[in-house]
C-alpha cells in the first residue's frame, strides 16, 4: 500500500460523459492487479471529506487509468483536474480477480460503469485465455466497451445490441457458454448481480464478482464496508479487505 | 531549543499528546504501514466486548458536510481473540496501548477489565459509555449519571491501571458526567464520542444508514468538541483527552488551549493514515516557533 501524489497526465472524456483519468504512479502501477482499487482524495478541503474508491481501469507502464462518470461532487472535481496537477491516491487496495484456474474462456459480464475494471483485466489475460465480453446498459449511452474484446451488447431499451438486460443476453447464449470451459468475471449494479447470481447457480458457472459499497478508509480500519457472508454467519466480511472481488456464491448481494 | 512534547494522563506519561482514537485504527496493524506507531503518544483499540460482536447490518457509513455518520455497532473480535491474535502484533511496539471497552452490563465492563488488566502490554483503559449506535452500554449508560458513577466505581476496583471514561456529547451538561467519573476514581476523561445524527435519501425517503441514526464525526463536530472540553476544564479538575474533528496540528493546539492534556485523532486516519506522525512533527515546529518549551503548558491556557 502506498499513499502518493500522482501527477495528472490527462483527463479524457472518452464518450457520453465517461471520463478517463491518466496519472503517473509507478510504485502502484508496477504491482496493482486487475480488480484491485485505489482510494482517491479528490481535494484537500474538508468537503468532500472522504476518499473516493475507483477500480484500476487500465495500466500502461508507469501510468494508471481510472474510469468514471460524474456522480456527485467528488467525481466532478476529479473530472476537472488539470494536466500537471496532482492527486493523492492510496493503493493498491483489495484483493483483485483470481485469474488462475483451468478455465479456457474468461467471460466478462458488466453493466454501466461496471466495465471500469475490465480494460486492464483484458490486457492482462490477452494471449492467456479467450475472452468474451457481455456488456449491458439501460440505453446505448450507458454501454461502455472501451478497450474490451469480443463484445456482445445489451440495452434495456433496445437502442443498441440485444434488447433486454445482460443476464438475458447470457441466457440467449447459453449453448455457446456451455460449450466452453468458462469462468465469469462480473461487475455492475446490484439488480444485475442478483440476476447473475441465480443464473450462475442454476447453470453451475464459477463466477467472481467485484462489489461496491460506501467506504471510508478502503484498507480495513473503519469497518464501514461490511457485506453479509454466506459461509461465515458470525461476522461480516469487509468489501475493502476481503473483497472487493468475491466468489458470487460467498456473499449476499 | 529542547522541546518537551510529553504529557501526563494521571500516572501515564505519553511521549507526545497524539493518540489514535478508538474505532479508527482497528487493532493497529493496517495503520502501522503509514505511521510509525513508536512515534505516537498512545493508541486506543477498537471497543472490545467480552464476546465478539458482529455489528450493525450495512449500510453503516455515509458522508455528510465536513463529516461522516457511522453506525458500525461496535463490531469487534471480543476479548479472547484480541488477547490471542491482536496483542502479539501490538507487543512489538513501544507505544502505550489503551484498551477501549464497551459492554451491555456493568458486570461485563468489570469482567472485560479484569481479564485484560493481566496483560502487561495494556497500559490503561478507556471505558466507552457513549456509543450512540447500540442501545445498552451506549446511549443509555452515557446519559445516566448513576450508571456512569457505578461503572467507574466498579471498573476502578477491577484494575490498578489508569482509567479514562469516554464521555458522550449527547447530554445536556457534560461536566456533571466528568465530575461523576472523577469522584468515582477515574484518572481522566475523554471527550467527545460522536454526536447522534441522521441523513435521508430524498429519492427513496429512506435513511441512508440501515440503523437509521449514526454517530457524526469529523471536522463538522470540532467546535462542539472544543466547547465540551472547555466546559469540563472550567468545572472539573481532571485530565481531559480532547477528541473531535482534528485535521492538523492547529486543531491539536486549539484543543489543548481549551483544556485538553492530550488529544485523539479519529476520522482523519481514514483520509490520511500518515497524518498522525506528521502532526507530531508539526507540533514540534509550532513549539519551536512560539518558544513553548513544554507542550503541556498549553493545557487550559485559554484567556477568557
Ligand atoms: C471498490 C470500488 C470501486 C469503484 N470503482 C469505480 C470505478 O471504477 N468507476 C466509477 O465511476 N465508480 C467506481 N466506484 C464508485 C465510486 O466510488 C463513486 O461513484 C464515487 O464515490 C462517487 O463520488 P461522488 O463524490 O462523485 O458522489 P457523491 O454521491 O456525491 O458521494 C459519494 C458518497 O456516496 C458514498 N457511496 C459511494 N458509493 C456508494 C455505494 N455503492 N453505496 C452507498 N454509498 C456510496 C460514498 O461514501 C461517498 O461518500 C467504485 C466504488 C467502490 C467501492
Ligand atoms: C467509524 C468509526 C468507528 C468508531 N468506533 C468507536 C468505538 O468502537 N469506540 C469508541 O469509543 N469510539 C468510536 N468512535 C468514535 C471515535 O473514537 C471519536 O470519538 C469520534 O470519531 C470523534 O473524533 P473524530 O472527529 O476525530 O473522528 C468511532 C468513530 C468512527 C468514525
Ligand atoms: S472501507 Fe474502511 S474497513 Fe473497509
Amino acid at each position: 500500500m502506498f499513499i502518493l501524489n500522482a501527477p495528472v497526465e490527462e483527463t479524457i472524456e472518452i464518450d457520453n460523459r465517461i471520463y478517463l483519468l491518466k496519472v503517473n504512479a509507478l510504485e502502484i502501477s508496477s504491482i496493482i492487479k486487475p480488480g484491485q482499487f485505489l482510494n482517491v482524495r479528490v481535494s484537500e478541503r474538508v468537503s468532500p471529506l472522504l476518499r473516493r474508491p475507483f477500480s484500476v481501469c487500465d495500466v500502461d507502464g508507469e501510468h494508471l487509468y481510472l474510469m468514471f462518470n460524474i456522480m456527485g461532487e467528488g467525481t466532478n472535481i476529479l473530472a476537472h483536474k488539470p494536466k500537471g496537477s496532482e492527486i493523492d491516491i492510496l493503493g493498491p487496495l483489495g484483493n483483485g480477480f483470481n485469474l488462475g484456474g483451468d478455465y479456457k474462456t474468461a467471460v466478462i459480464v458488466a453493466g454501466g460503469l461496471g466495465a471500469a475494471p475490465f480494460p486492464y483485466f483484458t490486457r492482462t489475460l490477452t494471449g492467456k485465455k479467450d475472452i468474451l465480453s457481455f456488456i449491458g446498459g439501460r440505453s446505448k449511452d450507458d454501454v461502455i466497451t472501451y478497450n474490451l474484446k469480443n463484445v456482445k451488447e445489451a440495452t434495456e431499451d433496445g437502442s443498441r445490441g440485444f434488447k433486454g438486460n445482460v443476464v438475458q443476453l447470457l441466457e440467449k447464449n447459453i449453448e455457446l457458454l456451455k460449450s466452453k470451459k468458462i469462468k465469469i468475471f462480473a461487475c455492475g449494479p446490484t439488480p444485475m448481480l442478483r440476476a447473475l447470481k441465480s443464473f450462475c447457480i442454476k447453470n453451475e458457472f464459477d463466477c467472481e464478482v467485484s462489489t461496491e459499497c460506501a467506504m471510508a478508509c478502503g484498507f480495513g480500519i473503519c469497518q464501514g464496508c461490511s457485506i453479509e457472508s454466506i459461509t461465515e454467519q458470525e461476522k461480516y466480511l469487509l468489501v475493502c479487505k476481503d473483497g472487493p472481488v468475491f466468489n458470487i456464491k460467498d456473499v449476499v448481494i | 531549543m529542547n522541546i518537551d512534547l510529553s504529557v501526563k494522563i494521571g500516572s501515564l506519561t505519553l511521549r507526545n499528546p497524539i493518540m489514535l482514537a478508538s474505532g479508527t485504527v482497528g487493532y493497529g496493524n493496517e495503520i502501522s504501514e503509514f505511521t510509525d506507531l513508536n512515534k505516537l503518544g498512545a493508541i486506543v483499540t477498537k471497543s472490545l466486548s467480552l464476546k465478539p460482536r458482529k455489528g450493525n447490518p450495512p449500510q453503516r457509513i455515509t458522508e455528510t458536510p465536513a463529516g461522516m455518520l457511522n453506525a458500525i455497532g461496535l463490531a469487534n473480535v471480543g476479548v479472547e481473540v484480541f488477547l490471542k491474535e491482536k496483542i502479539p502484533f501490538l507487543k512489538k511496539f513501544d507505544v502505550p496501548l489503551v484498551c477501549n471497552i464497551a459492554a451491555s452490563t456493568i458486570e461485563e465492563y468489570v469482567e472485560c477489565t479484569r481479564t485484560l488488566t493481566r496483560e502487561e502490554t495494556i497500559k490503561a483503559f478507556e471505558i466507552n459509555i457513549s456509543c450512540p449506535n447500540v442501545r445498552e452500554g451506549g446511549l443509555i449508560f452515557g446519559n445516566d449519571l448513576n450508571a456512569v458513577a457505578k461503572i467507574t466505581d466498579k471498573v476502578r476496583s477491577a484494575t490498578d491501571k489508569p482509567i479514562i471514561i469516554k464521555l458522550s456529547p449527547n447530554v445536556s451538561y457534560i461536566a456533571t458526567f466528568a465530575k461523576a467519573a472523577k469522584e468515582n476514581g477515574a484518572d481522566a476523561v475523554s471527550a467527545i464520542n460522536t454526536l447522534v445524527g441522521t441523513a435521508f435519501n430524498i429519492i427513496t425517503r429512506k435513511p441512508k444508514l440501515q440503523n437509521v441514526t449514526g454517530g457524526l464525526s469529523g471536522p463538522a463536530i470540532k467546535p462542539v468538541a472544543i466547547a465540551k472540553v472547555l466546559e469540563i476544564s472550567r468545572e472539573v479538575d481532571i485530565p481531559i483527552i480532547g477528541i473531535g474533528g482534528i485535521m492538523d496540528w492547529k486543531d491539536v493546539i486549539e484543543f489543548m488551549i481549551a483544556g485538553s492534556s492530550a488529544v485523539q485523532i479519529g476520522t482523519l486516519n481514514f483520509i490520511d493514515p500518515s497524518a498522525p506522525g506528521k502532526i507530531v512533527k508539526d507540533l514540534e515546529g509550532y513549539c519551536e516557533k512560539m518558544s513553548v518549551e513544554k507542550i503541556s503548558s498549553l493545557t487550559a491556557s485559554y484567556i477568557l
